[in-house]
């Protein structure tokens, strides 16, 4: 009759905490083995739908079907699923074996399972001598790992973690979230990760539930949300933009103070206002050839220098107040001699273009 | 089949789970133990208070005809002056010892402090009975009195004295806590901008702990307004309220005037208790977790001033011990005062105040053994279970509510609650049980609030790792958060140990021959014109605390070995 149902289905959730409403019609669908992550800034509502599918907090209204099974009104005990949070909550006093084996003992009796499965799960998270250690004696980074083998241990059909990355400093964090997606990839456990980083998100999942405000903006894989944003929240929030308020000159084309782009896709009457979204490496130093249409003529205000890349702020002739941020590579900038004060050309990629009305 | 049928409008209920129904049957069974054990006997007595003899509502006439009985309403006025009186004096003395034993660089201040926390131990009317052997009709210390122009140590002068004596430590543990939680940023940023001495005090230290002092100062008062030990011994003619209950309900049966004197007891204790909550939230936000630590420095003639001055107090308090605790060695004071254990002698054996010393034990087990599984079950129920919130903040209310009912109020409202043959409970009136679960909810605030701030040290998610593992709460409870919290739950029972042995003003209304305890027993001692009998059951009494002191300090330091490896391997 029809396709698979999906692992997960999310239909209708709401949430309300008193008079506030925390999440509004929240609709998503997750495959089987699939990794998604719910991104938004603070306040959002994505660790409150996090805590949703847990049966943490219990929704005021919506359904919620896991493996096939209505899950909506089951209290945590009764779903399938393993879970690691921000603080990790290791239980201090036990010994990492001790941790793992923590949700195995109420199910096996056997103690020679425990403990291959225990050793297995070690080896799994690549800490395979700390089973006789107190979780203090552990790095924030290792912590994080026994903490991903408890929650695997029951082997449960689906894994939630909630900012699992954000207590650790910047190079463990980088080194953890290949780990971790690889881990999961290898294991094919449907995953579902709340992060506010929005590069944690875009090189870990398989697709992301942009959230603002208690509603989902966007749901795409990492490129669509970069690419195409959306809405003008989740053109700003992912990566950086150029923001340009201006008017739909005619189908295709945006006039932007004194300026006009081609080729952009926006459609409507001409003269409505519009806000165009372009990303700074849509703003491009090279090529330009003769006759390209798109170019304008820029004065460097201020650079950014950020290693290999730097961060260029432009004012260009036209588009009055409004600077572009562009990105040039520095060796760019040193072949052309370019500094503050400089002149350049630049071309708008205006394909790229998102056009929202303002 | 996957069709979903629209919610609809319909809110979702999570289906309870069988544990925490569980969960939820031992938080009801709580509160109704709160109910039954605090709510009901304080109805009691507000009920008491508006109804005549035959149980007929009258409105507030037991409240004009109080104020119509002019000795009564002396009473009142004799108790506010004498206990701001004493507050006075207190707040400033302490401050000054906090402030030398949190700021200053003086030599051995675990012994100042350890010294100056003595009085703890013992039941408060020790003082009332050494300042007697000091300063009363045979006094040492007589005439030096007298040439003071006080012309008798028997009323006031005893009661503030002694009152300033017994209420010390209590003030000096709320300031010490405030004068430490100081951020050394502020003194830096002073001392950057050229602050004088003088200017750092009055702008930094005295802000910093002025919700310290108003707590002190409220705590001091209630203190000294509610006590019944110290009065009783030391007062002679002059009437206070916590004698005029005792008077009115054991000795006139007049329930009603004695219910509106409880309440006028229960009203600045009441206030203390609103102003406490209030001043302890600004005080922890206060502090902000970036704040640095301050770490005095040593300053020669400072911290020769605030040494001086410790040694002075307490040379002070170590006389009002030690008195004490030479009048109960002394064969006949003050004519022979060679040694003897005829006082101790007389006391265990002859006027059976053995068998109440044994009582104070018994009492003092249960209610520590009891009282703190009780305590710690409400106080984890309430912290780390789901659902069942309205169950929750009434439980949570309740739990608070001790700390505003002085224990005469408490004792007053068991007497009018379990003494009524209508009452189910009635049973256990005049019962150990019911002096143990009276002295369990008089202390019951201090004890849920040390295992409320353990609990809350404990990662919130620890639970619900457990739910999503399907391990049983009771099961994360035993293995994880009961061997965490032993540290705090060694606290809490000591600190109810210690109260059971010193307590008078709840027991006081509550016992039978059969279950006289020893603090009780001392007033009758007192009463019967044996003094020196009765310091040395208030002797023996310190000593027994001493030695709980120190034995629950070897098994906190076992259990801390047993339980707290984990925290030493960082």
């Amino acid at each position: 009759m029809q396709a698979a149902e999906p692992f997960l289905r999310l239909e209708g959730i709401r949430k309300d905490f008193g008079a506030f409403t925390a999440l509004r019609d929240i609709r998503l669908e997750v495959a089987q083995g699939e990794f998604v992550c719910f991104l938004g800034p603070s306040g959002c509502g994505k660790t409150t739908l996090l805590r949703i599918v847990a049966g943490l907090e219990a929704q005021t209204a919506g359904t919620i079907r896991q493996g096939g099974r209505d899950i909506s009104a089951l209290p945590p005990a009764e779903r399938d699923y393993g879970i690691v949070f921000q603080s990790y909550a290791l239980f201090p006093n036990l010994t990492v074996f001790d941790n793992v084996a923590y949700g195995l003992v109420n199910r096996r009796t056997d103690r020679a399972a425990i403990r291959s499965r225990v050793a297995e799960l070690l080896q799994l998270v690549g800490l395979p001598e700390s089973a006789a250690k107190y979780p203090a004696q552990l790095s924030g980074g290792q912590q994080q790992r026994i903490a991903l083998a408890r929650a695997l241990a029951t082997s449960p059909g689906l894994l939630l973690l909630d900012e699992p990355l954000s207590a650790l400093d910047a190079i463990v964090r980088v080194h953890l979230r290949q780990e971790i997606r690889s881990l999961q990839q290898r294991l094919g456990v449907t995953t579902v990760m709340v992060t506010h980083d929005q590069e944690e998100a875009l090189s870990m999942a398989d697709r992301i539930v942009v959230m603002n405000h208690g509603v989902i903006d966007q749901v795409g894989t990492p490129i669509e949300v970069y690419r195409e944003p959306a809405t003008p929240f989740v053109a700003d929030f992912v990566g950086k933009v150029n923001m340009l308020a201006g008017t739909v000159e005619a189908p295709g084309r945006v006039k932007v103070g004194a300026r006009s782009f081609s080729g952009a896709s926006c459609n409507g009457s001409p003269g409505r206002a519009v806000r165009a979204y372009l990303r700074p490496e849509d703003i491009v130093a090279r090529p330009i050839a003769e006759g390209d249409p798109n170019v304008l003529e820029a004065r460097i205000d201020k650079i950014e220098f950020l290693g290999s890349y730097c961060l260029v702020r432009v004012v260009a002739e036209g588009l009055g107040e409004q600077p572009l941020t562009v990105y040039l590579s520095l060796n760019y900038l040193s072949e052309q001699g370019l500094r503050a004060g400089s002149a350049l050309k630049l071309r708008v990629l205006a394909e790229r273009m998102r056009v929202f009305d303002s | 089949m996957s069709a979903v049928l629209a919610a609809g409008g319909a809110r979702v209920r999570q289906r309870v789970h069988w544990t925490d129904r569980t969960a939820h049957l031992l938080l009801a069974a709580i509160a109704l133990a709160l109910v039954a054990f605090l709510a009901g006997p304080l109805a009691a007595i507000l009920a008491q208070s508006v109804e005549d003899a035959r149980g007929r509502f009258v409105g507030l006439e037991n409240f004009f005809a109080y104020f119509a009985t002019p000795a009564l309403a002396e009473s009142l006025w004799n108790s506010v002056w004498v206990s701001l009186l004493a507050t006075a004096v207190v707040v400033p003395a302490a401050f000054v010892y906090a402030y030398a034993i949190a700021r200053s660089c003086m030599p051995l201040k675990g012994a100042f402090r350890i010294i100056a926390l003595v009085p703890l131990l013992a039941p408060s009317l020790l003082a009332a009975i050494s300042l007697i052997y000091w300063f009363g009709n045979q006094g040492v210390l007589k005439d030096w009195m007298q040439a003071l122009g006080i012309e008798s140590i028997y009323g006031a002068p005893g009661i503030v004295l002694a009152e300033i004596f017994s209420v010390f430590p209590h003030a000096l543990i709320i300031l010490v806590t405030a004068l430490s939680l100081a951020d050394a940023r502020l003194y830096e940023a002073a001392e950057a901008l050229g602050t004088s001495r003088a200017r750092k005090f009055f702008t930094v230290t005295l802000p910093g702990a002025k919700y310290g002092i108003a707590s002190a100062a409220m705590v001091s008062f209630t203190l000294v307004i509610t006590d019944f030990g110290i009065p009783k011994v030391i007062g002679g003619n002059f009437n206070v309220l916590a004698t005029d209950v005792f008077k009115l309900v054991i000795g006139q049966h007049d329930f009603q005037k004695g219910a509106v004197v409880a309440i006028f007891l229960l009203a600045p204790a009441l206030l203390t208790f609103v102003v406490d909550r209030f001043v302890q939230r600004k005080q922890t936000s206060m502090l902000t977790a970036r704040a640095v630590p301050y770490a005095p420095r040593p300053q020669k003639g400072f911290d020769l001033a605030m040494t001086a001055y410790c040694v002075l107090v307490t040379a002070l308090m170590l006389a009002v011990l030690g008195m004490a605790m030479f009048a109960s060695f002394v064969k006949f004071w003050p004519y022979d005062l060679s040694f003897s254990l005829r006082h101790y002698v007389l006391g265990l054996v002859d006027m059976e105040v053995g068998a109440a010393f044994v009582n104070s034990l018994t009492l003092a087990f249960f209610t520590a053994t009891a009282g703190t599984a009780i305590v710690f079950a409400g106080a984890y129920l309430v912290e780390k279970t789901r659902g069942a919130g309205w169950l929750r903040s009434g439980v949570q209310f309740l739990a608070l509510i001790p700390m505003a009912v002085p224990g005469l109020v408490l004792g007053l409202g068991y007497i009018f609650f379990f003494n009524a043959p209508q009452n189910p409970l009635n049973f256990l009136y005049q019962t150990m049980t019911l002096l143990v679960l009276c002295t369990v909810v008089h202390f019951y605030t201090t004890g849920h609030l040390t295992a409320v701030t353990a609990l809350k040290a404990l990662d919130a998610e620890f639970e619900s790792v457990s739910a999503s593992l399907k391990v049983p709460f009771w099961r994360t409870f035993w293995r994880v958060t009961l061997p965490i919290c032993t540290p705090a739950l060694v606290d809490i029972s000591r600190y109810f140990f210690i109260n059971a042995m010193t307590t008078i003003s709840a027991v006081v209304f509550l016992y039978s021959p059969d279950t006289k305890v020893a603090s009780i027993a001392i007033l009758n001692l007192d009463e019967a014109g044996e003094p020196g009998a009765a310091a040395a059951m208030a002797v023996l009494i310190a000593a027994a605390s001493l030695a709980a002191c120190i034995a629950y300090l070897c098994i906190g330091w076992l259990v801390e070995r047993r339980t707290q490896a984990w925290r030493a391997s960082k």
